[in-house]
């Protein structure tokens, strides 16, 4: 079972032409492979080792230091926890808690059937209307224990 | 996209700006304006939106009636909520079938639709217009205020507001030095953290040796709990623009770097729209309006770490490496991005800057107190009534802005603290209420002013858990480069874990104060430096429910999982069976209409019966297992 596109060398090719071959937009061009895959596969990172000029471990070093870039694929969904600091006194570590349930898997894990993700993130800067959970892009506010199964229930066929 | 004109010169630009300002003020047309930032969409602006123009269709007040869909106004608690221009009448919390109503009655009766205004949480009164609601009474929104009045994707409706006026003003008749001197003499700080003068930050970078200049402005905006940036950008990210050309110009930069959260996707998407718009327009790029100032513009987007608000973390980052901080000096005005001379100011910071060139330093200066001038906007989150960003005076006490702005604590609670500076900041207590607000006093008080967070917390939030999830924050968001911080951190939150877990020991709070003082002096960057405050703080201001804690096994605000369990208050159980339908484990036994109870060895104190009863039946109380196991082994 796969979810994710195979890796094609001529588009990461093209994200690199777009940015020049340029080292110090590194970040930029790993923010775009990603944007494609929803991960940094391991087999595209070793090609952009080659067309950058850089050694593979530059790579990696900076691909596992910023929080958004992930080595593993990602789910057909994912589901993000804001963990921000309004959002935990109004209780966000048990809407966490009450996905994990849910899902059957912890935190930055993937089901096993590649259907959904759970992600956490710092803070997404919506504090006033927390908790706040954001599922494929779509901002869930005000969500509580009881509200997790709809916001799964959405997604799920 | 809409192609924009070219302006050929500065005499241009000038005439649009008169136009659209003389066009503005003939507008007969009812203006509705749409709250429409990241949280009004989140609440669902956009169905709004369309439910109003369809119901203004039907109506045929296409001609009479027009619609400015904008960024966050601050009100986040309103959220979604529209404003009807001439009058002002603030409607809020509306789904779509409500706007057909206020669209009949309304726009078309003339009547204001009483149940959808605002009603303060206190007095209960409803407030007819935006002016008149106590949330904006105490306010100075001179940053934030222009959002209501500006599409963040429409230069001309900047232009409408006098937008560009103070870039003219710069490079028609200031030199660099005196735009220095004015901002330098309008006291303008920091508004990200720190409070550096910004003024001095210009001079230093405008006289340090080398070339090329840059200039960044840090959207880094990584403290949770705050998003005032956020809703700047996304609301009005001309004037962040204006006031990096206007830096630029000063300081002789040629190049700048907007840097944004990858987490904000709205308002990167509206800053690089404004980029856009102003190289149509002329605006950026070489030569501008015929003048010799050229300036380029770059994104870069963020990619989630917290160090990277650090600003030599921040240049790494710019850079393509690792977000690790360096040591300084070298100031990043002497050697920054590419080892050249650089000035980063903080997204807010630079929207200050048109403001102070228009009006003028004295205008600033007038504002706020001896060493803190201008306002700043604080995101007032957490447990209080009315949520959102608000813009206030240096100088106003965090009582004016909890209970006046803020319209207190909600369910009649009690306050406990307010957190304010995010990580490198500190909880203040009750007790602190009457303090003012700047950069000095809060210092003084143990906390920061930071990026502008202002978590509130009431009687059911655990300081020591707050205090936990700070220190987990820290732990996960340092670098490692220092050991100091890297190890420090990381052994505090075992420590404070431990503490919350029942595991504490005496000796604890004074190995943490010791940690943390380490922590303090051996860290290089600011997150290193300022890591132990939120221990510190919450030591120094609420050390009895650490005691509470460690020599009691009592979580005083019911939070700590492991040092309470949930019962069923009698007297107030129904019997309605909402926690037993709520409870994922079957752990909740009783029948329809008879008092509930909970099994504790089915038990897994997940929350969700105390989420789903009416009736404040369940309770977070002591588990006395723990204090017979205590009392058994002392």
């Amino acid at each position: 079972m796969s979810v994710h596109p195979t890796i094609n060398l001529d588009s990461l090719q093209e994200i690199v032409e777009r940015h020049g071959y340029n080292k110090n937009k590194l970040i930029a061009i790993l923010q775009d492979i990603q944007a494609v895959y929803h991960y940094l596969p391991a087999e595209a990172l070793k090609t952009l080792s080659r067309l950058l000029k850089i050694p593979l471990i530059d790579i990696i070093s900076v691909a596992t230091f910023y929080r958004a870039f992930s080595l593993t694929p990602k789910g057909r969904h994912v589901a993000t926890v804001c963990m921000g600091t309004a959002c935990h006194v109004r209780g966000a570590p048990k809407i966490l808690e009450e996905f994990e349930r849910q899902l059957n898997i912890r935190r930055g894990e993937t089901t096993e059937d590649g259907e959904w993700s759970l992600e956490t993130v710092a803070c997404l800067g919506c504090c006033a209307i927390g908790p706040v959970v954001v599922v494929d892009g779509d901002y869930h506010a005000h969500t509580s224990i009881r509200k997790v199964p709809t916001i799964l229930g959405k997604y799920r066929k | 996209m809409k192609k924009i004109k070219k302006f050929k010169n500065l005499e241009e630009l000038k005439k649009a700006i008169d136009q659209q300002e003389a066009s503005r003020k003939r507008e007969k047309k009812k203006i509705i304006v749409v709250s429409s930032g990241t949280c009004g969409q989140a609440r669902g602006s956009l169905k709004v939106i369309d439910a109003l123009k369809k119901a203004i269709r039907e109506e045929g007040l296409k001609d009479q009636v027009a619609i400015r869909i904008t960024g966050c106004h601050g009100f986040c608690e309103a959220e979604p909520n529209i404003i009807i221009y001439p009058d002002r009448i603030f409607y809020q919390k509306l789904t779509p079938p409500d706007v057909r109503t206020i669209v009949k009655e309304t726009l078309v009766e003339g009547r204001v639709v009483e149940k959808f205004l605002h009603r303060d949480p206190l007095t209960r009164e409803r407030a007819w217009y935006e002016n008149e609601i106590p949330f904006y009474q105490k306010q100075k929104r001179i940053v934030l205020g222009d959002n209501v009045f500006v599409d963040p994707t429409s230069l001309l409706e900047y232009l409408a507001i006098g937008g560009f006026r103070p870039f003219i003003k710069a490079v028609t008749k200031m030199k660099p030095d005196e735009i220095i001197q004015t901002v330098k003499q309008s006291g303008l700080r920091g508004r990200g953290g720190a409070g550096f003068p910004t003024g001095v930050k210009w001079e230093a970078t405008r006289r340090a040796a080398g070339n090329p200049k840059y200039i960044i402005c840090n959207g880094d905006e990584g403290d949770p709990g705050a998003y005032m940036d956020r809703s700047v950008l996304e609301g009005n990210p001309y004037r962040v623009l204006e006031g990096m050309m206007i830096g630029a110009l000063a300081i002789g930069a040629r190049e700048g770097y907007l840097y944004v959260r990858d987490e904000y996707p709205l308002a990167v998407r509206h800053v690089t729209m404004a980029i856009d718009h102003l190289y149509q327009a002329g605006l950026l790029g070489d030569n501008i309006l015929g003048t010799d100032f050229s300036f380029d513009l770059h994104i870069a987007k963020g990619a989630g770490a917290f160090v990277c608000g650090e600003e030599t973390a921040l240049i790494a980052s710019i850079e393509g490496r690792v977000g690790e901080p360096r040591q300084r000096p070298p100031f990043p005005a002497q050697k920054g991005l590419w080892r050249k001379p650089t000035c980063i100011n903080n997204v807010e910071t630079w929207a200050n800057v048109p403001l102070i060139i228009l009006n003028g330093a004295d205008w600033f200066s007038s504002i706020g107190t001896s060493g803190s001038k201008g306002t700043k906007i604080f995101s007032l989150v957490g447990k209080i009534n009315n949520t959102g960003l608000v813009e206030v005076p240096m100088g106003i006490t965090l009582r004016e802005i909890i209970y006046d702005i803020g319209g207190g604590i909600p369910d009649g609670k009690a306050f406990k603290a307010v957190q304010t500076g995010g990580p490198s900041g500190g909880c203040l207590p009750a007790s602190m209420l009457d303090q003012i607000i700047d950069y000095e006093s809060l210092t003084a008080a143990g906390s920061i002013m930071g990026s502008g967070g202002m978590i509130v917390m009431d009687e059911k939030t655990c300081m020591v858990d707050v205090a936990k999830y700070f220190l987990n924050f820290l732990r996960d968001e340092s670098c490692g480069k220092c050991i100091s911080c890297r190890e420090g951190t990381q052994r505090m939150w075992e420590i404070v874990s431990a503490i919350t877990e029942g595991q504490g020991k005496p000796g604890d709070l004074e190995l943490l104060e010791e940690l943390a003082l380490a922590t303090k002096e051996a860290s290089m960057c600011g997150l290193g430096q300022t890591a132990a405050n939120p221990v510190l703080s919450t030591l120094r201001y609420f050390r009895d429910e650490y005691e509470a804690h460690i020599y009691e096994k009592r979580c005083p605000a019911g939070v700590c999982k492991s040092l309470i369990r949930y019962a069923v208050i009698p007297e107030k159980c129904t019997g309605c069976e909402a926690c037993k339908r709520a409870c994922p484990t079957g752990a909740i036994q009783g029948t329809r209409k008879d008092v509930h109870l909970i099994l504790y060895d089915k038990c897994i104190k997940c929350g969700a019966c105390l989420e789903a009863c009416r009736f404040e039946a369940i309770e977070a109380q002591r588990d006395e297992a723990i204090t017979i196991v205590k009392e058994v082994k002392p």
